[in-house]
């Protein structure tokens, strides 16, 4: 797996498993994340790539029963996230979050992009304002809300919703932004927004991105994963995935014969 | 980014370790919150046995009340609240589930189900002593059944009416259509289906409501003194068994009555320590009654969730 | 063909009865009302709404007696203001802990023991506050009486956790779990999560619950009748004796009021007022969980 040789990492997970109690979700994972790069895991509904991001910030500790093995390194600090010795909130203050459906706090606009900052004691108005503008604009949101941001975010449209939560996300100035299948619930002049929207904060962040959508893969990554059945079956350049696949199983599910 | 990457993770090292602080706290301050109710219950619990515990014993049982707080007792009192809670039970327990029954399974969503689904939460957060206004203008004056066990059982029949219709139309809702459905397909009619499926299937739900409804009934006390109960009782009412065919009789429901809540009220409003210890065996009576029927209730509940599952 | 239209009959004949069981709690309601105002009308060709809306006495029972119904109405809000103020923060407290904090086993033990609170019957809180809460209140308040609006309203106030604690904890569990999850991802703590999304999220279950617990408090009698005395006092001081709605409606009852006098439509007049107190909270709060199931 030297696809990744030349770019500079921001993580790598090494030897990944994982357990719903005595349930093997993930066997022995090992992926490369360069920096500022779009990473993106695709696989057949069940394969565990939703299992896998929530990795990456602890989700998994919210709920008893569960269990990881192995390494997830974060970069520049070497640390590894998964460590039972690391604070899982410390872990989310530093990689964000963006889930399948939108998920607003029934909060003003200006409330929940300023939550993660409150969470972390932030509270001189002004910083404030000027963090908000400019999460606001950097997910593309600014102009449609600018006049109603004291506004309650439910009143917004799904679309805009959900670069409502990428906004929050971003605030923070997270150093990995983790996708859920971000459109899955939207529709698809909403979705290519997102899209375009998710192409630009690659200049920013590292963004890893689980779609169930192929074509959203081969538009927005650089990189792509194929997942089956918690383990990774092809890791490379996202047009090398696309075009040449080397296992036979990502050809057979990237031309739609399963999945 | 990077360059002042430590400097960043030591801020928010500071700041977890702060929000944790408050979280911490406020888990202990939850969890001795929650433990305020025990513990008042446990003093509760504690006081009375000291207080009327020694008093506890067959003559308290079998003896009326007196002027004399060591001779007095509350066979009176018992056997009223057991008059009374048949009488509850009797005019409560069906008209409740009828009314369950037509608010489930017949009534249309219209305006008239709205209504009497507004009304049935309204009642149920009416004051317990409005209804004993009602039964003093309704049962013990226009309707003249006096202050009599009838009238005192009608008034705590209304005041769990609400709650056997709550219990019996949630446990009424838990069954899934396709039992309704599998019914009908059999060639069922509606009654046939209420009366064969969904009455034996909720009837671990209804039981469980119709028990804490009358655990309620027990304690109560403010509608039962406002119809004008009497506090002293020195004899019991006349025998529902006669020796003479056809070898039952009535008569008892108009009869004057105390019971237990009153009885024990009467003892705590006297200036004497001595009947204050009345009070508290009585109270043991009292609160031992309605634990043991709650307890019922929780168990059965429990157990129906257990052995039926959808 | 004959049988078929007496089972069509039969099950007419069944749902005409099922419906008339339903209608009965509508009788109940009209009963109520009817009875409290025509017997309140009555006592209002004697005594005038002024008076017994503006005067500062309550003596029904002098030969001079005198109809304002502010004492009984004070002492009313004065104990419902000390339980409230037990209940409503603990009541919370008590729901954010069971519904974001305690594990599965405590939440299956702690509930039915909550729920317990509310069964033990009135008149043994009564005892308890008579005799145990207000002889250890005056060993540190030497200046509180015998009888007192404290101590039977800290009572209450404990007696009504559970009705506070349920109903806002129904409403938080309704909070779907994405929510909960947006927040976590933030790195917000479980307190944090609690106050700044929870709370305001299931606002209209707390505020219905908050409501319940204060018309809880409203209509409770037993307590008061035993521990606060039976003094209609016009005072907002917890440590006299005072008398309530509820309490004055007991008061006469306990004696021989004669059917049709004065003295006994005044208990008619204080209960009408006390219905109207808690109808309309009750109303409130009806809105309040209407207004939950939008949201979602």
């Amino acid at each position: 797996m030297s696809v990744t040789h030349s770019y500079p990492l921001k993580a790598e997970v090494k030897n990944l498993n994982f357990y719903y109690n005595l349930v093997q979700a993930l066997k022995n994972v090992h992926l490369p994340i360069a920096e500022k790069m779009i990473t993106a895991l695709i696989g057949p509904s069940g394969c565990g790539k939703t299992t896998y991001l929530r990795c990456f910030n602890r989700m998994h500790d919210l709920y008893p029963g569960n269990r990881y093995e192995g390494e997830i390194i974060l970069y520049p600090d070497r640390l590894n996230i998964i460590s039972p010795k690391i604070d899982p909130i410390e872990v989310r203050m530093r990689i964000s979050m963006v889930f399948q459906k939108p998920n607003p706090f029934p909060k003003t606009v200006f409330e929940n992009v300023a939550y993660g900052l409150r969470v972390r004691g932030e509270n001189r108005k002004n910083f404030l304002e000027e963090k908000v503008e400019k999460a606001l604009i950097q997910s593309a949101l600014w102009g449609e809300v600018k006049d109603r941001i004291y506004d309650l975010a439910f009143n917004l449209s799904g679309g805009q919703q959900q670069r409502l939560c990428i906004a929050r996300a971003l605030a923070t100035d997270p150093e990995i932004l983790l996708f859920d299948e971000p459109t899955s619930a939207l529709d698809p002049t909403a979705t290519s927004k997102i899209e375009e929207l998710i192409m630009q904060l690659k200049k920013e962040v590292t963004i890893l991105i689980v779609t169930h959508n192929m074509q959203q893969a081969a538009r927005v990554s650089d990189f792509t994963a194929f997942m089956y059945l918690g383990e990774i079956i092809e890791f490379d350049k996202t047009d090398k995935v696309f075009t040449h696949p080397s296992v036979r199983l990502t050809e057979e599910y990237i031309t739609g014969r399963f999945g | 980014m990077p360059m002042d990457n430590d400097k960043n993770i030591q801020e928010i090292r500071k700041k977890i370790a702060l929000n944790k602080l408050r979280d911490h706290l406020f888990w202990i301050i939850g969890l001795l919150s929650t433990l305020i109710g025990f513990v008042l219950l446990f003093t509760l619990i504690i006081d009375l046995l000291i207080d009327g515990f020694p008093r506890l014993g067959w003559q308290f049982f079998t003896s009326y009340p007196s002027r004399f707080p060591e001779k007095a007792g509350i066979l009176s009192a018992w056997v009223g609240t057991t008059l009374v809670m048949i009488v509850t039970a009797a005019a409560a327990v069906p008209l409740g589930i009828a009314a369950g029954i037509y608010l489930e399974e017949y009534g249309k969503k219209n305006w008239l189900t709205n209504l009497i689904e507004i009304n049935m939460n309204n009642l149920a957060g009416v004051p317990s002593i409005i209804y004993g206004l009602l039964a003093l203008g309704l049962f013990v004056y226009y309707l003249k059944f006096g202050e009599s066990i009838l009238t005192g059982g009608l008034t705590l029949g209304l005041l769990i009416l609400p709650m056997v219709v709550i219990a019996t139309r949630e446990s009424i809702r838990a069954i899934p259509n396709s039992i309704r459905e599998a019914s009908y397909a059999l060639g069922a009619t509606k009654w046939q289906t209420v009366k064969d499926h969904i009455l034996p299937y909720s009837f671990g739900g209804i039981l469980t409501g119709m028990i804490i409804g009358l655990s309620r009934a027990i304690g109560e006390t403010a509608p039962i003194i406002t119809i004008g109960a009497l506090t002293f009782i020195a004899f019991l009412p006349s025998s529902p068994v006669t020796s003479e065919f056809p070898f039952f009789s009535f008569k008892w429901l108009l009869d004057p009555f105390t019971v237990m809540p009153i009885q024990m009220f009467n003892w705590i409003s006297r200036p004497q320590t001595a009947f204050h210890i009345n009070a508290a065996a009585a109270g043991i009576v009292l609160l031992l009654l309605t634990l043991l029927m709650n307890g019922f209730a929780v168990y059965l509940r429990y157990r129906f969730r257990k052995r039926i599952k959808w | 063909m004959r049988k078929r239209t007496y089972l069509k009959l039969k099950e007419r004949g069944i749902e005409f009865s099922l419906l008339l069981s339903a209608l009965s709690s509508i009788f109940i309601t009209l009963s109520i009302v009817f009875i409290l105002l025509y017997e309140a009308l009555g006592f209002f060709k004697d005594v005038s709404i002024w008076e017994f809306l503006t005067g500062k006495q309550w003596t029904p029972l002098f030969a001079q007696p005198k109809f304002g119904i502010l004492p009984l109405v004070t002492g009313t809000l004065l104990v419902t203001g000390i339980a409230v103020a037990v209940a409503l923060p603990v009541g919370l407290i008590v729901a954010i802990y069971l519904s974001e904090y305690a594990p599965f086993r405590i939440k299956e033990v702690a509930k039915p023991i909550l729920e317990l609170l509310a069964a033990v019957p009135t008149v043994v809180y009564g005892y308890f506050a008579l005799l145990f809460l207000t002889p250890i209140l005056q060993k540190f308040i030497p200046n509180l009486s015998g009888f007192n609006a404290l101590s039977p309203g800290i009572i209450m106030g404990i007696m009504i956790i559970p009705y506070v604690s349920s109903v806002s904890e129904d409403s938080m569990k309704a909070v779907p779990m994405h929510i909960r999850e947006g927040s976590y991802a933030m790195g917000a703590t479980k307190f944090q999560t609690a106050f700044k999304v929870i709370i305001p999220s299931a606002f209209s279950g707390i505020a219905a619950a908050f409501i319940i617990g204060i018309s809880r408090a409203i209509g409770e009698t037993m307590v008061v009748a035993i521990a606060a005395g039976m003094m209609p006092n016009l005072t907002l001081n917890p440590l006299e004796p005072i008398q309530t709605l509820t309490a004055y409606i007991v008061g006469v009852s306990l004696g021989d009021v004669p059917h049709g006098t004065v003295e006994y439509k005044t208990i008619f007049a204080a209960g009408i007022t006390l219905f109207f107190m808690t109808l309309s909270l009750n109303i409130l709060g009806f809105w309040f969980r209407r207004k939950i199931r939008e949201v979602y």
